[in-house]
């Protein structure tokens, strides 16, 4: 395309925001329907071909008709032609009224008999829940114990998922594009949200309610994986514990992951709501109250376990504790992947 | 049937227009003259539409690239909201009622003024004491809750909420005031002889829009002012941490502001029909259709609001209604533009740049209505609903839609508000800039929205660049064909020929007194005997046939 041609492939990868690596391009071409991975997706996109063929042809028709009469009735150079006394025609207009009201009469039950299926779960779906929160989605599977993701679903192929979502904060809506499905999660009560995969792949998830200063950065992935692989993926994702082969930063940037951190904090540099990680280790920071602080191991894990204990000026109190979620071992690796940021 | 109008002004010019009949600032500060108030509101809502149009050149340059380019996520979001509250509650509300109609409705009635002359001035009063809230509250700490202020957000940010939200609750006392004032002065305040039968259909237009802003802008008062008591006092009604429900709020919301949907556009359809008749030189078609389908779109539009919240968690039930309903608006507009077309048959059209802007509007309108389809299909909106493809469709109903007729009704009635005639030339010119660079920036957001791009994101995923560079060429150039318009009109006020009283040959009485009118509009009270859409042209000998 012209326009890709303004900036090279490789400045379009290293735009990719920092919190959603690996999301996959959801089409190759600008006029194809995205990946139809669900049930719910495929039947929709015949409903939403339908709806373009039906309008397409009504668009035409009436541009056709307006512009034959712009090209049949044009003013003569000089004065004025005659025109038509026609003031109505109740036979025309009854019939242009009746044929839109069928057309509206099919896509309504069309509409209505696909909602029904979306929003009636079966009874052999497996459960999750979700938890929106400025600005990451938490992701717990009950039959896992203790297993907590941060924007990452797991889900078998042609298993029926219940998700049981709630916020913590403010309205966020769970959308996910490739199934064609959305719906708003909102603190105080439970929403809930179903469907069945088809197609193994990875697939965006995002929120489509905004919900403060990075609702962009509130994406995260959907990895379909094959029934028999599932427990494996699963408990992989689930495990939280440092390799035998792996640094202390790697472990680290492991913890980053599930932390979500990536929403907030950057590594390039670029400052979003929360200080960018790179550099950020022996900085000296001026907090609101004025007095400065070394940003050392100690002030690190204090900023993990109670964030709002010590802000530095410029910033606003909006990071979640993570008290509980990390343990000793996982914020040791954070602080180590945060001094290896420079 | 005899021509509509027996008051030709048999005096031209003996008297001073009413841009001249008094002199001096203040003349101008306390007036009571719906023409000088129009003119008023006029360059307000003017001033407003740029300010909120450069903000949306910012967004749109933004967005040129899928990382964060020149703007913080915080300053995005204020400037979104900005240009979304800015555009709504000071632009396009107020645009076409307050400044066409408060100009339009007397003279086209026949009448001096107003029913109340004075609320008439307060409520231009009113309304600039709404735009200094919300100036005040952007200068302060700024508004980053989006145009719609959803709780628990909206309760729960630090920017100025009070201060906006007071701003829009004073705003909607404006436009109570004049909705009041247009409904009295159309049932007390027409000429002798003007029927409803023979009102022309921007009145019946600005009627039914009256209706809606005296009925439903109370709710949105009531609304926003439980938020502001939330906020300041504590008293927990929409955030659920106090015990609130925060989706109660969306419902109040939406009560008045989806029928403000058809505040901003029942006027712009008004104006189309007036655009239409008068250049193709034909009676209306299907008058009473047009007439009553603004009424029927009014009435409907009350009991629509449901389809905001399709995904918001509402039962199911109440989904299906919703949905149900919306189809049901979809019946009296498509009536409408059928109508529209039908009336070009047979007809003499000439191609001047209000004629233009009319032509335009049935492509523009037709796609934005068209669009509302897949939006009111329950399980097809659960994929679009806060994607690209609603932005797209809404800006194709309020830009294509509402501003597209406001722009031809401008040119349409220039030289009766100014006294001046443009330069045709360069008003097709910037016909042709804003259609081909309003339909680059939105016809392209539709695939967006499709492609899953979800509303009111600073970043993005790099897939859907491209569409974005596309869009952002096209704001380019409907922002160049809106200066270009704004200039030559401007070039127009002193450069400009004189205007005829009737340049365009129109039947409705407004053409009927000098160009620009006395201070009391007409001579002598105008006499009406027939219909406002009877030309001359019109061939009668052929008559028997369609009836």
């Amino acid at each position: 395309m012209l326009f890709s041609l303004l900036i090279a492939p490789a400045a379009a990868e290293a735009a990719l925001p920092p919190s959603n690596p690996g999301t996959p391009p959801m089409s190759d071409s600008p006029w194809s329907l995205l990946p139809a991975a669900s049930a719910n997706a495929e039947a929709l996109d015949t409903l939403y071909i339908f709806f373009w063929i039906l309008c397409g042809v009504a668009f035409v028709g009436m541009i056709g008709v307006q512009a034959y009469f712009m090209w049949k009735y044009k003013k003569p150079a000089h004065g004025h032609a005659k025109t038509s006394p026609l003031t109505h025609n109740g036979k025309l207009e009854f019939i242009w009224s009746a044929i839109p009201t069928v057309f509206f009469v099919i896509l309504f039950i069309w509409g209505e008999v696909e909602y029904m299926k979306q929003v009636t779960p079966p009874p052999d779906a497996m459960d999750v829940r979700v938890t929106g929160q400025k600005w990451s989605w938490t992701i717990e599977y009950p039959e896992v114990k203790g297993c907590s993701l941060t924007n990452d679903l797991y889900v078998p192929v042609g298993q029926p998922m219940r998700l049981t979502m709630t916020s913590v904060d403010v309205i966020h809506s769970f959308y996910l594009p490739a199934f064609r499905l959305k719906k708003d999660v909102v603190p105080g009560r439970y929403t809930v949200l179903w469907f069945e995969a088809t197609k193994a792949g990875l697939y965006p998830l995002m929120c489509t309610e905004y919900c403060g200063d990075e609702h962009s950065s509130m994406v995260g992935r959907v990895h379909v994986v094959p029934q028999e692989e599932y427990q494996a993926v699963l408990a992989k994702a689930c495990e939280l514990k440092q390799g035998d082969a792996e640094t202390a930063e790697d472990f680290g940037a492991r913890v980053v992951t599930r932390g979500g951190c990536a929403s907030c904090h950057t590594t390039d540099g670029t400052v979003k709501t929360g200080p960018s990680f790179k550099g950020l280790f022996g900085k000296t920071e001026t907090l609101a109250d004025g007095s400065t602080i070394t940003v050392d191991e100690n002030y690190i894990r204090e900023s993990i376990l109670e964030p709002n204990a010590k802000i530095v000026s410029g910033f606003s109190p909006q990071m979640p504790s993570f008290a509980g979620r990390f343990d000793d071992k996982q914020i040791a690796a954070l602080i180590a992947y945060i001094k290896a940021q420079k | 049937m005899s021509t509509a109008v027996q008051s030709q002004d048999p005096h031209p010019a003996v008297e001073p227009s009413y841009l001249v009949s008094k002199r001096g600032l203040m003349s101008w500060l306390v007036t009571v003259d719906h023409k000088r108030l129009g003119l008023m509101y006029l360059a307000s809502v003017m001033f407003f539409f740029l300010i909120a149009g450069i903000l949306a050149i910012v967004l749109r340059t933004e967005l040129f690239t899928p990382d964060q380019d020149f703007m913080s996520a915080q300053t995005y979001n204020q400037v979104f909201t900005l240009h979304g509250a800015i555009m709504v509650f000071l632009f396009i509300i107020p645009s076409v009622p307050a400044a066409l109609g408060n100009f339009l409705l007397p003279l086209m009635l026949g009448a001096k003024d107003v029913a109340f002359p004075r609320l008439n001035l307060l409520s231009f009063y009113v309304y600039s004491v709404a735009a200094v809230f919300l100036i005040v509250a952007i200068l302060t700490s700024g508004l980053d809750t989006g145009w719609t202020f959803y709780t628990p957000y909206s309760t729960s940010t630090g920017t100025a909420v009070i201060t906006a939200t007071a701003g829009v609750f004073i705003a909607g006392f404006s436009s109570i005031l004049t909705g009041l004032n247009f409904v009295v002065t159309v049932h007390k305040m027409r000429a002798p002889g003007m029927n409803w039968n023979r009102m022309p259909l921007f009145v019946w237009a600005i009627y039914s829009t009256a209706v809606i802003q005296v009925l439903a802008t109370p709710v949105l008062a009531i609304t926003l002012l439980l938020l502001i008591v939330e906020r300041s006092l504590g008293i927990g009604i929409f955030d659920p941490a106090m015990g609130g429900d925060p989706v109660l709020f969306q419902h109040f919301f939406w009560f008045y502001s989806h029928p403000a949907v058809y505040i901003m556009i029942l006027p712009g359809f008004g104006i189309i029909s007036e655009i239409i008749t008068v250049h193709s030189r034909k009676h209306i078609f299907g008058y009473k259709a047009i007439a009553l389908s603004s009424v029927a779109i009014a009435v409907i539009s009350f009991v629509v609001w449901g389809h905001h919240l399709f995904v918001s968690g509402q039962s199911e039930l109440a989904g299906v209604l919703f949905s149900f309903l919306t189809f049901a608006v979809g019946v009296p507009t498509a009536i409408k533009v059928f109508s529209w077309v039908a009336t070009l048959y047979g007809g003499s059209i000439q191609y001047n740049t209000a004629c233009w802007y009319g032509m335009a509007f049935l492509w523009t309108f037709t796609v934005g209505g068209l669009t509302g389809l897949p939006l009111s299909t329950l399980a097809i909106d659960v994929h679009l609903h806060d994607t690209y493809f609603v932005v797209a469709h809404f800006h194709y109903v309020m830009v294509g839609g509402t501003v597209v007729a406001f722009i031809g009704g401008l040119h349409h009635w220039w030289p009766k508000m100014t006294g001046r005639m443009f330069n045709e030339t360069a008003g097709k010119w910037g016909c042709l800039l804003v259609f081909v660079g309003f339909n680059v920036t939105f016809m392209t957001q539709f695939f967006l929205g499709h492609q899953g791009m979800p509303r009111r994101y600073y970043a993005y995923l790099p897939e859907y660049q491209v569409m974005h560079q596309v869009s952002t060429i096209g704001s380019y150039i409907l922002a160049l064909g809106l200066l270009w318009t704004l200039i030559y009109l401007l070039h127009s006020l002193w450069k400009g020929d004189k205007a005829p009283s009737n340049p365009w040959g129109a039947v409705t009485l407004e053409w009927q007194t000098q160009s620009p009118p006395i201070e009391h509009n007409f001579h002598e009270t105008p006499h009406i005997h027939g219909s406002p859409y009877d030309f001359p042209e019109i061939d009668k000998s052929a008559g028997a046939l369609h009836h």
